[in-house]
């Protein structure tokens, strides 16, 4: 994988928390929202500059959802499989998605263009079942209408 | 903003605030929270203001976007005061209307009113409609007057007046003794009562202790925390502050879930706003008490809304649970004495101090006292937030409040308490609901999820949905839990495929139990529930998986099939077009029919059928008659289309 991070933009994160305890996950969060993922050399970064050992840094980064340890594509898909959704059908708009894509949950599609996540509850239940593109929310999804969605997005 | 230095000039403000507010002067609300949202409120919020420049009238007219109204179903909700004309599924088109007839000439619009899907009868204002009508929204209720993103709104409905009180007029065991004498119990799913864990942890010893929201609202269909403190930060940080000065505590924090950006987005404006006016920093109100709040996004794991887990994540580390034979009100953040309540239990504080204990106590039951909110969601035709008194029966609230099940099917089940919950059955619907009457049913309260199954919902598929969930969001650290939950997992699958086996059932029970006894934290400990609670009220379905491999409510993909009643198709071709695995044959005025080897049972050619046809027909548990032969599917006589 190519270096895409800037050391100095990590820097100012870590910066903004300067001397508070339990930065951690705040910095992770921080540079996953800059980067999008975590590529490995940010992950070196923040360990040293916090006195953290990588093995710690890495745990944790490995635990969280909200946490990507490889490249996301260029939109997000998140297909909603909470109770409410569940029993409203997302199953069938997750199976749909899978096929239309042709991958798994989890996974981005080799173009980079897509990268789809199955989460546990987006607080929307009564648009169910409802899937978030890049954080704009299609609601009261029926699997014939998930292929027209998705060639919307490019 | 001025700092406040005394309660005295906290009311000043209040009565200063009052008077400039023209109670009389149109102020159209419009919703904003995430539901309505996603419905596009915005661009009719943006829709009104530029309607009113347009019109002329930025002088006579406010628009104001509130916190969450709880009627998710029917967003955007547009209220209308002084006179609360109510407005549902409001469109951007539908603004240049409302301006020129309600607001102008105070004339309804009659098509962008509630009706009762049954009745007809028709609802001008907010408290007309059944939903509102019958509820009890003491918690809830401020989030439709309040622009969350600007504290004055707040401060004009008493807010901050409690803590106020609290501060001045209360010693902190006094504090501590009001809110035990009001039976509040924690609203995230433990009910363990509030006073008893602030007194332990005023107790406790140490200089330095901690009080913590929990906003990490885990359970899937439940977002009721979500709307408060998206919708009313200032009524959750207000019971905070009274809870530290009651406990001793100096460090606040809010565990708020990074999925919700807009409640971390609110969270911030509201400190910085509380800060500005003294309700937060150094010498509040000029009482000499000192208190900050930090905030910590969540990164995404369930267990980690477990109070030792959450605690540990405070301090930047993987959020797993500990044994807690030291509590955490002892031995909690750092090792120091720490609070933990949910949003919701916070949120109740403000209204028992400034109302009393004996007023708490007056609304709910015997064990449980106030409201509860409940995010009414699943088949139900009014999916919403709705805060009813403990004790309501859950019929009130699926039928009176909720509006009954859509499009006339039966009702089978409603799921409460979370992944750590179960199914409760139409025969006991009629029970009331509290803390300790849904433990009793082999359910629990929870953090206030409703999921609403009908007769379509298969209860060994939600059981296993469950489970899935749960090995999922499974930290792994102790055996019980990890394999348990893994094991049962494991058959539950193999049952809804259709390869369950004798014995399948007394395996489960006996890993349930097992998983139930011997693992760490409450997570563990309660993920047998929505197995156990299945077999307890819906054995029959477990038995027709596993003996006549039928899934009764036709949703267990290995256990049914799709096929085209030859004698009702009318070749229209919609579902050979849009089938996406190519398995249907046909053509103009040829009956189609499906390959079942190439069938995915994705189900759309079901949903895409013209319902005047109904052609397609779903089976379980016995198999596709034979298509009718190639030379027998030529259609002949063209069918009346439709009758007119």
């Amino acid at each position: 994988m190519v270096s895409q991070i800037d050391p100095a933009t990590i820097d100012t994160i870590i910066d903004k928390y300067q001397s508070e305890e339990g930065i951690l996950i705040q910095v992770l969060l921080d540079v996953q929202h800059e980067y999008n993922w975590l590529p490995q050399e940010a992950l070196k970064q923040i360990s040293d500059r916090l006195g953290i050992a990588f093995s710690e840094v890495y745990r944790v980064a490995s635990f969280y959802k909200a946490m990507s340890l490889t490249p996301r594509g260029d939109h997000l898909i998140r297909v909603c499989l909470g109770t409410a959704c569940h029993v409203r059908g997302a199953p069938r708009i997750l199976d749909n998605v899978e096929q239309s894509l042709n991958i798994k949950a989890g996974e981005t599609t080799q173009d980079m263009k897509f990268s789809l996540e199955r989460v546990n509850c987006l607080g929307c239940c009564a648009l169910g079942p409802v899937m978030v593109i890049d954080g704009e929310a299609h609601g009261n999804l029926v699997p014939a209408k998930v292929e027209e969605i998705l060639n919307k997005y490019d | 903003m001025v700092r406040l230095q005394s309660p005295a000039e906290l009311e000043e403000l209040r009565k200063h605030m009052l008077a400039k507010r023209n109670t009389e002067r149109s102020c159209i609300t419009i919703c904003s929270g995430t539901g309505c949202r996603a419905y596009a409120s915005e661009k009719v919020s943006t829709a009104f203001e530029e309607e009113i420049k347009k019109q002329g009238l930025d002088n006579t007219v406010d628009v104001k976007t509130t916190g969450c109204h709880g009627f998710c179903e029917k967003g955007p909700l547009v209220v209308i005061l002084p006179g609360e004309i109510c407005y549902i599924q409001v469109k951007p088109t539908d603004v240049a209307q409302i301006i020129s007839q309600t607001v102008a000439e105070s004339k309804i619009v009659d098509h962008l009113l509630y009706a009762d899907p049954v009745t007809g009868e028709k609802a001008v204002h907010e408290s007309d409609i059944p939903f509102y009508k019958n509820q009890t929204r003491l918690v809830f209720g401020n989030n439709s007057k309040i622009d969350p993103t600007n504290i004055d709104d707040y401060i004009v409905l008493g807010g901050y007046s409690a803590l106020s009180k609290a501060l001045f007029t209360m010693a902190p065991e006094e504090i501590i003794k009001e809110v035990k004498d009001s039976g509040l119990r924690g609203r995230g799913g433990g009910g363990f009562p509030t006073g008893r864990k602030w007194e332990e942890c005023r107790h406790a010893p140490g200089d330095i202790k901690y009080v913590i929201v929990n906003a990490d609202e885990g359970d899937p269909g439940a977002y009721m925390d979500r709307s408060l403190l998206e919708g009313n930060p200032h009524s959750v940080l207000e019971g905070l502050i009274i809870g530290a000065y009651a406990i001793g505590s100096h460090v606040g924090y809010i565990y708020v879930r990074e999925e919700y950006p807009l409640a971390v987005e609110n969270v911030f404006i509201a400190l910085k706003q509380a800060e500005e006016y003294g309700f937060l920093g150094t010498d509040i109100l000029g009482s000499g008490f000192d208190f900050s709040i930090k905030v910590h996004r969540g990164a995404g794991a369930f267990v980690s809304g477990e109070s030792s887990a959450l605690m540990t994540a405070l301090e930047g580390r993987v959020g797993e649970p500990r044994p807690k034979y030291i509590h955490t009100v002892m031995s909690g953040i750092w090792d120091r004495p720490s609070t933990l309540n949910n949003v919701e239990t916070w949120a109740n504080v403000p209204l028992i101090i400034n109302n009393g204990a004996a007023w708490y106590t007056s609304i709910g039951t015997e064990g449980s006292k106030g409201t509860k909110i409940f995010s009414l969601v699943g088949k139900v035709n009014n999916t919403g937030l709705v805060e009813v008194p403990m004790g309501t029966s859950l019929r009130d609230i699926i039928y009176t409040i909720g509006g009954g099940i859509p499009e006339g099917k039966k009702f089978k089940a409603v799921q409460t308490g979370g992944p750590s919950g179960g199914c409760i059955p139409e025969s006991l619907i009629d029970s009331p609901v509290d803390f300790d009457e849904l433990s009793a049913l082999g359910s629990m309260m929870g953090s206030g999820g409703m999921i609403v199954m009908d007769e379509d919902t298969c209860m060994v598929d939600t059981a296993r949905y469950f489970l899935d969930f749960l090995a999922d969001e499974s930290c792994g650290k102790c055996t019980p839990c990890r394999e348990g939950i893994d094991q049962m997992l494991a058959i539950l699958t193999h049952i809804t495929e259709g390869k369950g086996q004798d014995g399948d059932i007394e395996l489960l029970e006996e890993i349930a139990e097992v998983t139930k006894n011997a693992s760490l934290c409450a997570l563990g400990q309660t993920a047998a529930n929505p197995v156990s609670s299945t077999l307890r009220y819906f054995r029959d379905e477990y038995e027709a998986h596993i003996v006549e491999k039928r899934c009764p409510a036709g949703v267990c993909k290995a256990l049914i099939s799709y096929y085209i009643q030859p004698d009702k198709c009318q070749a229209c071709l919609i579902c050979l077009k849009n089938c996406p695995s190519g398995a249907i044959t046909g053509a103009k005025k040829q009956i189609h029919v499906i390959d079942q080897d190439a069938c995915i049972k994705c189900g759309i050619c079901f949903d895409v059928c013209p319902q005047r046809f109904s052609a397609v027909k779903k089976i379980s548990g016995r198999s596709v008659p034979p298509p009718p032969p190639l030379e027998a599917r030529a259609i002949k006589e063209r069918k009346p289309r439709r009758k007119r």
